[in-house]
């Protein structure tokens, strides 16, 4: 990376370093120079939200892990003396559970900019394929997370979720009892779980790391959907878009702050107060609402290992999402016929959650199946047919033409 | 536009999901006015402390709050040689001692409070089967919340013609399936406020939500006035890196 | 949270210096100073969590009740989990303790700056040397040389003041922060 042989940074023991171990050079080059399309709007400060949350969650949690006990015998009230009794613990703790559900939503915002701007199509397919992967680790991590007060919907998920890994014929049963290290959800898998939600974020991590240094070869996508033509048509990252980014993560904080303050159990559920009791099953098994939609999958399907296979199939569509679509423009933008599309899968996707949330019953479970079946239909059947008979519009000259151009409606 | 338009249907997606959660529980529960609703809301001190005295004369007959460590109550008021008379009003488990025995001593302030049965076994014995919860973290613990408390306590009235009230069953009309074991326990003057307030029934019922709101969040004060102070910070910090955003770009449009 | 709520201080003007600098350079300031607050205000509630929590300092001090304690019998309790020595000391190991020669002790203390009434000795039980708890609780422990405590560990030799006398231990035994609430009953902390 380095092959400047001349001094470039102003302090000599960073050129010290730096000609040993080019980490100076790297930042340079991926946080200071690197290229931004200038046309970039706030969506794409989503990405580096995002990475903040990751960075708090892992902060707090950290310190939360220090006074958490993982037994089943005193997970419980090792949390409530969290809340109680450690300085300041109800705010890292409340940080910690609002904190999953603003990552999550930053993460869904980031994805829909992705299809909206076709940012998963070529050459950016590696990119978008990391992504869903960091989504697979982040729902194990938060589903493992919520296990961990241990309180009913903590033992309900658990035992609700790894079953369903028992519809799978054969190998479904040693699997689950595989997954509990025991007969039922207990005290062992309560212990792995804490394991694996203290590793995982580290593993998410390492997946970022990956998934922008794949994002610096291809450069970021833009609101056109075509390639920087040259320096005319970008702004160096530093300082441009790290002020701007900066400014729409304070933003996003204050939204996160008013829930952390002053509704920090309103995306929680009241059941998961009540110590987990293996004997009682609470009324209505709900996720958080980051699963619901999912979950709405999961039960529109009235065969047991074909509902399991729906969900996941519905996050394995999205791996191959950049073969799927074959339009050659990225930007919904010049789409205007995929656009209506678009924002009714984003519709789909809101209707799948509501009903996720509501029983499976009566209207709601027709209403799930149908979300389902546009859901599927979007991903593997519009997208290859659309690609191919809808005519886009025409695609401007260049980035900065566009921009200088008198701003007409879109 | 685009930008904003689904920043904002996302951010719905995620309340309105929450709300449907709850919606799809029920009974429809009527909210009360508390003084700790809203940004500058705070626990109700004086009502928190007579909250506790119809726990303790009442609810705690039958309901542990066994997470609740005495001393919490300094956060409503309580005084430290208060703290310590209360506390050693209390007798609490300890031991073993040289002996190998179990033995009983008074209380202290960094003891919790004392359950009322052994064990949840003996709870149910003596309840006709049913376990008394435990209120440690009641207002959190129900869908409604301190308003859930509130109707609770105020709902028992005789069943409605047609139904069919199981042996030892009461009817209360918030309670999800309408039967159930606790009995009205709220008389009016059945406790006798020191300070004069008159004990009604709604006075009593509201007193005992106040107090298990506080019980269950000992913080919510502290977390209220916390956040006014960061959510105006972070205004100001996003509107001083909001000019510097405009200034910085403004040298390239 | 660092690298993307840093304001471009310095950054900005290497770059792309030019017009109306000071009123750019005071709100670069103003913005880089708010974020630098921000930060450290965050730092502070991870840094106090690790400090003990209300539980613990909730049983920071404790009462403890001396009337069962016979002459020349001794209790050990815990106190901010560590054992505290109690001796309800006889008139002999009294006239020992007041009547040692200051200049023959290793760290010479009188015993009067030791106790607060002299048949109360109260004492946190572990060696000045490296932590071990020395033994002389019991009627069948061996007292050591001075009938006081002896550490098995390393060969301390403590007297019935609880000060060191012989072996590697550079100090007395500590004295808590305690004080009578009654004729018999003491408050540690």
């Amino acid at each position: 990376m380095a092959q400047a042989h001349t001094p470039k940074f102003k302090n000599p023991v960073v050129n010290w370093i730096d000609s040993r171990l080019p980490i100076f050079t790297m930042l340079d080059h991926e946080y200071n120079q690197y290229p931004m399309p200038r046309n970039v709007n706030y969506l794409w400060a989503f990405g580096a939200i995002a990475m903040v949350m990751l960075i708090v969650m892992i902060l707090t949690g950290l310190f939360l892990a220090m006074q958490y006990a993982a037994n089943t015998q005193v997970a419980f009230e090792s949390v409530e003396r969290i809340m109680r009794d450690v300085n300041y613990g109800w705010l890292l703790r409340y940080v910690h559970a609002n904190g999953a559900s603003m990552f999550f939503i930053a993460v869904y915002i980031h994805m829909f900019r992705g299809l909206y701007y076709g940012s998963y199509k070529a050459p950016r397919e590696i990119l978008w394929i990391l992504g869903v992967i960091i989504l697979l680790v982040m729902m194990a991590t938060g589903f493992m997370g919520y296990v961990l007060p241990w309180g009913q919907m903590s033992f309900w998920g658990a035992t609700v979720i790894t079953n369903l890994f028992s519809a799978f014929p054969i190998i479904g049963d040693p699997i689950v009892t595989w997954l509990w290290g025991g007969f039922s959800v207990d005290n062992p898998t309560l212990n792995r779980f804490f394991a694996l939600h203290f590793l995982l974020p580290f593993v998410l991590f390492a997946l970022v790391i990956l998934h922008t240094a794949a994002l610096h070869v291809s450069g970021s996508n833009n609101p056109l959907g075509i390639d920087p033509k040259g320096p005319q048509d970008t702004v160096p990252f530093n300082p441009y878009v790290t002020i701007k980014d900066g400014f729409a993560v304070v933003v996003f904080f204050i939204f996160f702050a008013a829930f952390v303050f002053f509704a920090p159990n309103y995306l929680g559920h009241p059941d998961n107060y009540i110590p987990a009791n293996p004997l009682v099953t609470p009324a209505h098994i709900v996720p958080e609402w980051y699963f619901l939609p999912f979950y709405a999958i999961l039960r529109a399907i009235p065969d047991k290992l074909g509902g399991v296979l729906a969900m996941f199939g519905a996050i394995a569509v999205l791996a191959v999402l950049p073969w799927l679509d074959t339009s050659k423009v990225r930007s919904t933008k010049f789409r205007p016929i995929y656009r209506i599309f678009f924002w009714l899968l984003a519709l789909d996707a809101l209707l799948l959650g509501y009903a996720g949330a509501m029983p499976a019953e009566g209207l709601w479970l027709w209403l799930a199946r149908l979300g389902t079946a546009y859901y599927f239909f979007h991903f593997l059947i519009l997208l290859p047919v659309l690609g191919k008979l809808e005519r886009p519009l025409p695609l401007p000259a260049s980035i900065s033409e566009a921009v200088l151009k008198p701003k007409e409606k879109a | 536009m685009r930008a904003l338009k689904s920043a904002i249907l996302s951010a719905a997606f995620a309340l309105g999901l929450a709300g449907a959660a709850q919606a799809a529980e029920g009974v429809h529960i009527p909210s009360q006015d508390w003084s700790h609703d809203g940004v500058f809301g705070t626990i109700d001190k004086p009502s928190a402390q007579r909250g506790f005295q119809v726990y303790k004369e009442v609810c705690a007959a039958c309901h542990s709050m066994h997470l609740v460590p005495i001393r919490t109550l300094a956060g409503i008021g309580f005084t430290e040689d208060e703290l310590k008379a209360l506390a050693a009003g209390y007798e609490v488990q300890a031991g073993p001692n040289d002996e190998g025995e179990m033995f009983m001593r008074p209380g202290i302030p960094a003891d919790r409070f004392p359950s009322p049965f052994p064990n949840d076994n003996a709870a149910r014995a003596s309840n006709g089967g049913a376990l008394p919860p435990d209120l440690s973290l009641m207002a959190k613990a129900r869908v409604g919340g301190e308003n859930y408390i509130y109707a609770f306590l105020t709902g028992f009235e005789d069943p409605p013609e047609g139904v069919n009230l199981m042996p030892g069953m009461n009817y209360n009309k918030y309670f999800p399936g309408h039967q159930v074991g606790m009995p009205n326990v709220l008389v009016p003057d059945g406790v006798t406020y020191s300070d004069g307030t008159a004990a009604t029934v709604e006075q009593q019922a509201h007193d005992v939500s106040v107090f298990l709101t506080f019980a269950a969040e000992p913080h919510l004060d502290a977390r209220k006035q916390m956040g006014v102070k960061v959510i105006l910070f972070l205004i100001v910090l996003a509107g001083l890196m909001y000019a510097v955003k405009r200034r910085l770009w403004s040298t390239i449009h | 949270m660092a690298d993307t709520t840093h304001p471009p201080g310095t950054g900005a003007h290497g770059a792309h210096g030019g017009d109306g600098t000071n009123r750019r350079d005071f709100l670069y300031l103003v913005t880089a100073g708010a974020g630098v607050v921000g930060l450290g205000s965050v730092a502070w509630p991870f840094i106090d969590s690790m400090n003990p929590a209300a539980d613990t300092l909730a049983l920071a001090s404790i009462d403890v009740d001396l009337a069962p304690v016979e002459v020349g019998q001794a209790i050990t309790v815990t106190w901010r989990g560590k054992p505290v020595f109690i001796r309800h000391r006889t008139e002999k190991e009294i006239q020992e303790a007041q009547s040692v020669n200051l200049g023959d002790l290793p760290d010479p203390a009188p015993d009067s700056e030791r106790v607060v009434k002299p048949e109360w000795l109260v004492m946190i039980g572990i060696c000045t040397h490296l932590g071990c708890v020395p033994l002389g609780q019991k009627p069948a422990d061996p007292k050591g040389d001075f009938d006081g405590w002896f550490c098995p560990c390393h060969g301390s030799h403590y007297d019935s003041a609880g000060r060191i006398r012989k072996g590697p231990a550079p100090a007395n035994l500590v004295i808590p922060q305690y004080a009578f609430t009654g004729d018999t009953a003491i408050r540690l902390g």
